[in-house]
């Protein structure tokens, strides 16, 4: 089998991989918080249910719907598994690996915003069109932060590329980097962001006061809304493999190294594992903020950011 | 064996002046410690003039005839104004101004600031010369607060913070002069000692003390009240009780440029350019013209004062600044006058807003019909902090002017219209007060004016002839400072 | 320990102190700025401790000691009684720009950082790179005084700037001369009990530990 098959092979498998485990990662959390607040919890497999429930009805669209409500949903599924289909989750050298940089990565993410927000916009609710603007909101401020966390890292490995950040920091030796640990922070604050977890959205209710993401998408329905739900699932997997990627790299394969992938398996599902548990105590443990606090939540996140650049300069670490 | 007199009395008797408490004799007593210390100081400073420098204790201490000479001046300035604060603090507490509580801790605090003066002043050490200069702010601030009113309250908080943050600025560069004294003479407390820094001056880096001596200026700067530093000076002068006016004026000033001074001469060695003196030059006039622009707009007496001691202060900083033996003569001799001349006046202003009751200067008038002293003394005073011959600050000022026209010509219009602003706003609200009309009785106990005369007499003797060897001293220290 | 490590981890305590001074600047709440306060000098302790070890400089260990027993123990210790008998616990300081702060407080990392470049290139300590923070801390710092109308939050600024100080020089020079250190201790003891009682003549007249009432000495 030749190196190039290989990687193919790998890539591919990658990339079903992040799709299927994608809900599961979201059940865990969801599982996590119920226990969390002393809750049995519907178990880590409810997602999936839930998308199967939802593929099996009939889809209900607005009259006035245009077909960029229609597409929407295929465009934001596509966008977020090409994104996590290139972050090396389980390889660095993966031959989509240089598309994976990390500009390109917030475009992708930028691309599909623009879509749901126009989407929600499209029927003409007020609600969707009050999600669109708040997403916006939300968005001009984590995007540049991202940006700054993503920078904080290339400069320590003088490159954009992911897969190139990834062997950087995995590979040589142990060092702690305090600008890192500011880096780490603003992520997971940003992470919290964009993928409407609590305190910046909720995403299990729909209350107009401080909903979000739901607001965007409540006129969507069967296997269109399976579709998002799924994508956002992806989402939240890909930010945290992006995460994993920048600030705990270790374990990860070489492609083609089919022997060391059943080590780096372990490794992101333990790191997953950790995450999601996380992330759960995160959520659980922090209130919903005012939706206009928003903005002071991820100004912090922007300033932790720009700190951890300002202190690879200062202290060149 | 005096220096220990000299520190140990003023600390002594701030502790037996806190401890027994506030009795009818404290006031006496705090006159007799004050005049122990000045006792200290002339035996110190005889001996100086006769065997040169010396240092003691293991060179924690060092004094030679630049920092004698305002050892000298300290003490006198704090014996004088402890015998005017004598009648005064009672006119006060006889108005219920103040309260035995109040009494004891000002005449305790009164010595330990004597103290922190002394202390900044002989120690070689210039870490120690910022705990110094840092402890003296602590203990004016609750003098300065002494009356419990707003103002006095404001003006006292202001004093804290601006000190304060000036302060760790100046701390700042006693950190960066530090590591640099430590790259030549190694680590360890001898690094910090003036006379081993100034042994290596030329060795040290001049990047770092070009960086330390901005600091230490802007610093000890903002003590001396360099505009645009100066914002607390006025208030704390207004405010806090006249005989913290006059010591503030008479000595912390000083001693805060001698502190700048002292940095200068390591700055100039290390860098071997006139950076550091044309940044005094420029906060030097800077201080001189916005002094005498605020000056005319005043309408309280001690403000009006404070804003003069700006200006003062502002000259003597160019004066350094210019360098050279006959800018730095005249500094030191303005140093001298100007503390002389205006704790006289504020001694004279002291005991004419006690008679009035007020501060404010359009209800001040014909002081010299109620108490001709206080008329007089306040007259003079002023006549001769504005700078008329034949009184000393005449001398200083024509000397200072005449170097600047020599060396700096632009800066000497600049000067003289400012000294011109100046004069025309002192005299014009000044004469008014003393021979104005008036229907004010007379004070309960009387007022102790003898101070006032004997600085004012002083600076008439400095004016007219400078004994040989106040000169020959004057001469030493400029030899030292100037390059 | 080695000279690399304790490098790395003197850098990650110099960034903690740097987030904590942001986190002051930040801070609304009397009570948590103590807190905050207190930990600064816990991680600024740390930080002389790993420097004592890894250079084996005997009076290093005293200053942390003396950081531990001033700022960590007794400064928040009076602080906490002050604002509990000034009934000024739960304080809130609501006159904050948050954001622009930030940017400005940015500004001066960045302004920090160029000052402090010369200074570096010349220091042989392990924690020369620190001395950016260190000069940034004391900046911010003072920016919190500025941006404070409150007594006690000013109070609290000043103490940090000192903090700031003694990390310029301890990354600078491995500390200033004990006798200094000492004399600057003491200094700031003194200067907290006179402050303390300059806060309760401050609420007796005012009623109140807000400075705005004491904006009235201005020269027109």
């Amino acid at each position: 089998m030749s190196a190039q098959l290989s990687g193919i092979l790998f890539q591919l498998f990658q990339s079903l991989l992040v799709v299927a485990i994608a809900p599961l990662l979201l059940g865990w959390v969801n599982q996590c918080r119920a226990w969390l607040q002393n809750r049995s919890g519907a178990g880590v497999l409810q997602p999936y249910r839930t998308l199967r429930k939802l593929f099996h009805k009939d889809a209900v669209i607005a009259h006035n719907a245009s077909p960029l409500f229609r597409v929407t949903p295929y465009i934001l599924f596509s966008c977020m598994w090409l994104a996590a289909g290139v972050v090396p989750v389980l390889a660095t050298d993966l031959p989509f690996s240089p598309a994976a940089d990390v500009i390109a990565l917030v475009g992708i993410f930028a691309l599909a915003r623009v879509f749901i927000a126009l989407a929600a916009m499209d029927i003409g609710t007020s609600f969707g069109t009050l999600g669109a603007r708040r997403e916006m909101l939300v968005a001009f401020l984590a995007e540049p932060a991202l940006l700054m966390v993503f920078f904080t890292a290339s400069l320590i490995s003088h490159s954009t590329q992911l897969p190139t950040i990834v062997e950087a920091l995995a590979h040589t030796q142990f060092t702690l980097y305090p600008s890192m640990a500011f880096a780490a922070i603003a992520f997971v604050m940003i992470l919290l962001a964009e993928n409407a977890r609590i305190p910046v959205d909720n995403p299990t209710t729909h209350l107009e006061l401080t909903m979000i993401h739901e607001a965007m998408i409540l006129e969507y329905s069967a296997r269109h809304l399976a579709l998002i739900e799924w994508a956002s699932s992806i989402k939240l997997l890909a930010y945290t493999t992006i995460g994993f990627a920048l600030f705990v790299p270790y374990g990860i394969a070489e492609a083609g190294n089919w022997a060391a992938l059943p080590l780096a398996l372990i490794a992101l599902g333990v790191k997953l594992v950790a995450a999601g548990a996380g992330l759960a105590l995160l959520e659980t443990i922090s209130a919903k903020m005012r939706i206009f606090r928003a903005p002071e939540f991820l100004g912090t996140a922007f300033l932790l950011a720009v700190l951890g650049m300002l202190i690879h300069f200062l202290l060149g670490a | 064996m005096e220096i220990l007199w000299l520190l140990g009395m003023p600390l002594f008797g701030g502790i037996f002046l806190a401890t027994v408490g506030c009795r009818r004799f404290a006031p006496e007593v705090n006159a007799v410690f004050s005049f122990a210390t000045f006792i200290a100081a002339a035996v110190l400073t005889t001996r100086i003039i006769n065997d040169g420098p010396i240092t003691a204790f293991d060179e924690q201490f060092f004094i030679d005839s630049f920092n004698v000479f305002l050892v000298a001046l300290t003490a006198f300035v704090a014996f004088t104004t402890s015998l005017f604060s004598r009648p005064y603090m009672r006119i006060e507490q006889h108005h219920g101004r103040l309260t035995i509580n109040m009494l004891r801790l000002y005449h305790s605090m009164y010595q330990l600031f004597t103290f922190t003066m002394l202390l900044a002043l002989t120690t070689n050490n210039m870490g120690i010369m910022w705990v110094a200069m840092e402890a003296a702010t602590l203990t004016t601030v609750l003098l300065v607060s002494l009356y419990r009113t707003p103002a006095s309250l404001e003006a006292a908080w202001k004093y804290f913070i601006l000190c304060g943050v000036g302060i760790a600025q100046a701390l700042f560069g006693t950190i960066l002069l530090y590591f640099a004294a430590e790259r030549v003479l190694g680590p360890g407390g001898d690094s910090l000692l003036w006379t081993h820094l100034n042994a290596v001056k030329t060795q040290l880096e001049p990047t770092v003390l070009s960086l330390a001596f901005v600091f230490l200026l802007v610093g000890y700067g903002t003590k001396v009240g360099l505009a645009p530093l100066h914002n607390w000076l006025p208030d704390a002068h207004a405010e806090g009780p006249t005989p913290v006016s006059a010591v503030l004026s008479g000595l912390l000033l000083n001693v805060a440029l001698y502190a700048v001074v002292r940095s200068k001469v390591l700055a100039d060695g290390a860098l071997g350019t006139n950076f550091a003196g044309n940044l005094m030059m420029g906060f030097g006039l800077l201080s001189v013209v916005v002094a005498a622009f605020f000056l005319s707009r005043q309408k309280d007496v001690k403000r009006m004062f404070a804003y003069s001691s700006i200006e003062h202060m502002g000259l003597v900083t160019f004066a350094f600044g210019m360098g050279g033996a006959v800018a730095t003569f005249a500094g030191l001799l303005h140093m001298t006058v100007h503390s002389l001349t205006k704790s006289a006046i504020f001694f004279a202003v002291g005991h004419a807003t006690q008679t009035t009751g007020t501060q404010l200067m359009e209800n001040i008038r014909g002081l010299i019909k109620q108490s001709p002293t206080i008329g007089w003394g306040l007259m003079l005073g002023t006549l001769a902090i504005l700078g008329m011959p034949p009184f000393g600050v005449f001398a200083s000022e024509f000397l200072i002017l005449t170097t600047a026209m020599h060396s700096h010509p632009w800066a000497t219009p600049i000067l003289l219209l400012a000294l011109g602003v100046a004069f025309a706003s002192i005299f014009a609200k000044v004469q008014p007060m003393v021979f104005g009309e008036t229907d004010l009785p007379r004070l309960p106990h009387p007022p102790a004016l003898v101070p006032v005369f004997v600085h004012l007499a002083l600076v008439l003797l400095l004016g007219l002839f400078i004994p040989p060897y106040l000169a020959g001293w004057y001469q030493q220290a400029a030899a030292l400072l100037g390059k | 320990m080695s000279v690399s490590l304790s490098g790395q981890l003197i850098n990650l305590l110099a960034a903690l102190l740097l987030l904590i001074a942001f986190a002051m600047l930040s801070q609304r709440r009397v009570l948590s700025l103590i807190n905050l306060f207190a930990w600064q000098g816990v991680v600024l302790t740390i930080s002389t401790l790993v420097v004592a070890m890894s250079t084996q400089q005997q009076h290093l260990y005293y200053s942390a000691a003396l950081t531990l027993v001033l700022k960590v123990i007794i400064l928040p210790w009076i602080l906490h009684r002050l604002i509990r008998k000034l009934n000024v616990k739960w304080d809130v300081e609501t006159l904050i720009n948050i954001p622009t702060t930030m940017l400005v407080g940015i500004m001066l990392v960045i302004f920090a950082f160029n000052l402090a470049l010369p200074i570096t290139q010349l220091a042989g300590t392990i924690t020369r790179s620190t001395l950016g923070i260190a000069i940034a801390i004391v900046l911010l710092s003072f920016l919190m005084m500025l941006t404070r109308r409150k007594a006690i939050p000013q109070v609290i600024g000043f103490l940090a700037m000192e903090n700031g100080l003694f990390f310029a020089a301890t990354s600078a020079t491995y500390g200033m001369p004990l006798v200094v250190e000492l004399g600057i201790a003491l200094d700031v003891l003194v200067g907290m009990f006179i402050l303390g009682i300059f806060f309760f003549q401050i609420r007796e007249t005012f009623d109140s530990l807000d400075l705005r009432h004491m904006e009235k000495l201005k020269d027109e």
